[in-house]
């Protein structure tokens, strides 16, 4: 039954990992700006550059 | 419907196509400005600008910069605003006040596809600030700007950019990375926290291996909870213990009973991990400081695009042209030569050498003509130049200017006053003494009676007493009221601000913009009649001139009819003359008319027919709407005043709603800084209404200053809140509602004591086991948020707020 103790001290330790990024992802300043990222998602790709009209 | 009559919507920014709209392919724009924007964008095939949203653009009809920016050329003056800079990179963070939506995100993060040697674009939408990275080799800073504001996003730089505020940003990344680790224990602690809760029988040697074993990580995992997450209570409480031992305040911080019921709890499950070998509190810690530190992240929710924060220098420009090359402002010295062109700003106070300027100074005295100065004059600082070029002598450095000079008062120095009774506090005394007295009392009782219990009880009184259900309850309920109020436009800086509102009892209102408008102004003839024929010609005649006056004197005789001009002259900055239908009309100041009793002020028009003169035109603001019913319910409950540094014209209008003694005109900024301070020595907690950068001064001392805006997001001076003019008839619901907000809390700090004594019944008689005190706590701290929240939701729904 010692794998429950094993499986625990797993767990944490993926779960510590995930607590890293979020340090790393706050350190960085991803939550600095919390609205611009909801606008800039919804730009599409570049259009192809056939309505391009050299004047 | 001729094809005339149908509005044409300008490609670009979606203006009315007035006159003669400019046609490029099948698309129509208002102006060149919007057509070369057009252009440049089609030539980088960047028109998804377009589809994103329709006429997204900026209009640039009254834009001109030609010139405005030459003074980033100069390499100290760039240096100033940059953000960073090495030979092959340069990082700018700029303020751009134009963006307002999607396609301007777009746009301006695609800038490395407009501009060579632009690295990244990166834009905060909501700050409205656009960071840029780039090659100095390539491009420079005036490039960028310039061609930023050609496609009409202008940058704002004044004195304040080259001052890098120091970022709010770390305070709040500290706090979300507490809330990220406690949160992430806590959740751990509970799910390890579950077996005990069914009750494991220890019989097996395995179920007791298990049990310590998460006995021990529990502890483990607590050890940041109770050190990092949290230390600013447990270093608050320390703070606040010493200030007391020093007689410094005798005001007990509620960080106190919070750190004592936290270190309670950490102490107590302490003991029983290691000597009793049993369940400690720790699901209850984690919990509690959980809760704590979301409280406090609402709290500090506040709206980071607008600024409350301005002085001065927010208004006054970065750099001067000095001599031959430019100066940073404040390096300006007594004697430097500067130049100043139209709608320039007047930086220090100076000599005029040229031989005449307008000087526009409603800003700062409130005054609402333009002032003509002669050679000689001094001119003070603040002021806006109307009209040609001028140059003048520096006599001040600017910091010391007599505008200026305000801001070198006692009142910017301190930090404002908060509330006079932070209710949290006042709770909080009472609070931990009570509380320490039944864990006293009850430790006593015990002693005599059975001894085993007193640690166990005392612990628990401390540990269930903890006010956390009574800080959650502030903050959420204040966090929900400035919410609605947002919503009716009207800002307040932080929850301290509603608090303070509720303590009001005098208001000194400012006239010039804050009771009239500051855009809508209305001409006025005065000093005689017309008849309709003069009109008629008057009318054709204004009509030749491009000059603002004219154009109005133009539109306010709209419909009289038209008449033939044979002959137009005009003379700048003077009048206009011409002969219209055989009579002579000549418009323009007193001097051009040749009257010789007056001051010149530029927002009067003369009217001579025939070398007859006639009367002139005056430009009056008007009047907000409702402004006499706001003033009629303020009146009622609170004691008014007004204080304008306009000059007394107004005085019958107004006479009806301020005592003759508080009715005040010709007020310098100064002057109202000392009425407001001299009303709060009498007693009275004062709230101040003003716009401009005369009403700074008094904006600070008061005890609440709100800014009357038309546009939240241009400037304001320094102040609590900002309210949108056109939600100005509401004041008085704000000012009800606050107290309402109030009445939730203090409802909720009673819901949160009656729990408080039901955990402390348990806690005295020695009950209070782990799984009921992991129960208990959260539960009670989540009703109390959700009554305030409910309530306060119930009461703006009432009162019609939202």
């Amino acid at each position: 039954m010692a794998v429950i103790i094993f499986l625990v001290i797993a767990a944490l330790l993926v779960a510590g990992g995930f607590l890293m990024s979020f340090f790393w992802a706050t350190n960085d300043g991803q939550f600095d700006d919390t609205y611009t990222p909801s606008v800039r998602i919804l730009f599409d790709d570049e259009k192809p550059a056939e309505n391009h009209k050299p004047l | 419907m001729t094809l005339n009559e149908t509005k044409i919507a300008c490609y670009h920014c979606g203006d009315d196509c007035t006159g003669n709209p400019i046609v490029l392919e099948d698309k129509h724009f208002c102006c060149h400005g919007c057509k070369t924007v057009y252009e440049i964008l089609q030539d980088n095939n960047l028109c998804s600008y377009y589809d994103l949203n329709q006429h997204a653009g900026v209009s640039l009809k009254s834009a001109n910069f030609n010139g405005k920016f030459d003074y980033l050329t100069d390499e100290k003056i760039q240096a100033q605003l940059l953000d960073f800079q090495s030979k092959t990179i340069h990082k700018v963070t700029l303020f751009i006040p134009a963006i307002h939506c999607s396609s301007c995100v777009w746009l301006l993060e695609n800038f490395h596809k407009i501009q060579v040697g632009i690295f990244t674009a990166r834009l905060n939408f909501l700050r409205k600030e656009l960071s840029l990275s780039y090659d100095p080799s390539k491009v420079n800073l005036q490039t960028i700007v310039e061609l930023l504001a050609t496609l009409g996003y202008e940058p704002l730089i004044n004195l304040q950019s080259a001052e890098h505020a120091p970022k709010q940003n770390k305070v709040q990344r500290r706090l979300i990375l507490q809330i990220g680790v406690v949160g992430f224990c806590m959740g751990n602690v509970m799910l390890l926290s579950f077996p005990e809760y069914f009750k494991l029988d220890l019989n097996t040697i395995t179920d007791a291996t298990y049990q310590g074993f998460f006995l021990y990580l529990n502890f483990l995992l607590s050890l940041p909870v109770f050190f990092f997450g949290a230390s600013d209570y447990l270093k608050g409480a320390i703070i606040s213990i010493k200030e007391n031992v020093r007689k410094k305040t005798n005001v007990l911080s509620v960080d106190i009973p919070i750190a004592l019921g936290i270190s309670a709890l950490f102490v107590r499950s302490t003991f029983e991990t290691f000597v009793n070998h049993s369940a400690g509190y720790w699901d209850s810690l984690a919990g509690l400081v959980f809760f704590l530190l979301t409280g406090k992240w609402v709290q500090q929710v506040t709206y980071n695009y607008l600024s409350f924060e301005r002085n001065y220098k927010s208004y006054f420009p970065l750099a001067v042209k000095v001599n031959d090359g430019y100066k940073n402002v404040s390096a300006l010295q007594k004697g430097d030569i500067i130049a100043i062109h139209h709608q320039e700003l007047i930086p220090a106070d100076s000599l005029l050498l040229s031989e005449r300027a307008y000087i526009d100074y409603s800003f700062v005295t409130g005054e609402s003509e333009p002032i003509k100065k002669e050679k000689g004059e001094l001119i003070y600082a603040g002021g806006r130049l109307i009209g040609e070029k001028v140059n003048l002598a520096v006599q001040k450095k600017v910091s010391q200017s007599y505008l200026t000079e305000l801001w070198n008062n006692d009142a910017f120095k301190k930090e404002k006053k908060t509330p006079a009774i932070d209710l949290a506090n006042a709770f909080s005394k009472y609070f931990t003494y009570i509380t320490l007295a039944i864990a006293l009392v009850t430790g006593i009782y015990w002693h005599f009676v059975e001894p085993a219990l007193v640690w166990t009880s005392v612990t628990a009184v401390l540990m269930v007493a903890c006010p956390c259900a009574l800080t959650l309850s502030l903050p959420f309920t204040m966090n929900t009221t400035m919410g609605f109020f947002g919503r009716n436009k009207f800002f307040v800086k932080n929850q301290n601000v509603i608090q303070s509102m509720t303590e009001i009892n005098a208001i000194v209102f400012d006239k010039t913009g804050t009771l009239t408008e500051n855009k809508n102004g209305y001409l006025h003839f005065e000093n005689g009649k017309l008849s309709e024929q003069e009109k008629q010609q008057i009318s054709a005649l204004a009509a030749q001139s491009v000059h603002p006056l004219s154009k109005m004197i133009h539109q306010y005789l709209v419909g009289v009819g038209k008449a033939t001009v044979s002959y137009f002259n005009e003379i700048k900055g003077m009048g206009i003359e011409g002969i219209v239908e055989g009579g002579l009309i000549r418009l323009g100041n007193t001097e051009f008319i040749g009257l010789t009793n007056g001051r010149v002020e530029a927002s009067q028009v003369h009217v001579e027919i025939n070398h007859e003169y006639r009367g002139y035109f005056t430009i009056k603001s008007a009047y907000r709407k409702n402004w006499k019913e706001v003033l009629k319910q303020l009146q009622a409950n609170f004691r008014m005043a007004l204080v304008s540094g306009d000059n007394a014209e107004e005085k019958e209008n107004l006479n009806p709603y301020f005592d003759k003694n508080r009715l005040l005109f010709n007020q310098k900024p100064q002057d109202k800084l000392d009425f407001i301070r001299k009303e709060q020595q009498a007693g009275y907690r004062v709230l101040m209404i003003g716009d401009g950068l005369n009403d700074a001064g008094a904006l600070r001392q008061s005890n609440v200053g709100i800014a009357l805006s038309e546009d939240v997001q241009a400037f304001s001076p320094a102040c609590d809140a900002i309210l949108d003019a056109s939600n100005f008839a509401r004041l008085t619901d704000f000012l009800q509602f606050s107290k309402t907000a109030l009445g939730i809390v203090k409802a909720s700090f009673l819901l949160s004591l009656v729990y408080n004594f039901i955990g402390i019944g348990w806690a005295v008689s020695g009950q209070l086991s782990p799984v009921m005190a992991a129960i208990f706590m959260p539960l009670s701290s989540l009703s109390v948020v959700l009554f305030a929240v409910g309530m306060t939701y119930l009461f703006a729904r009432l009162k019609k707020l939202i």
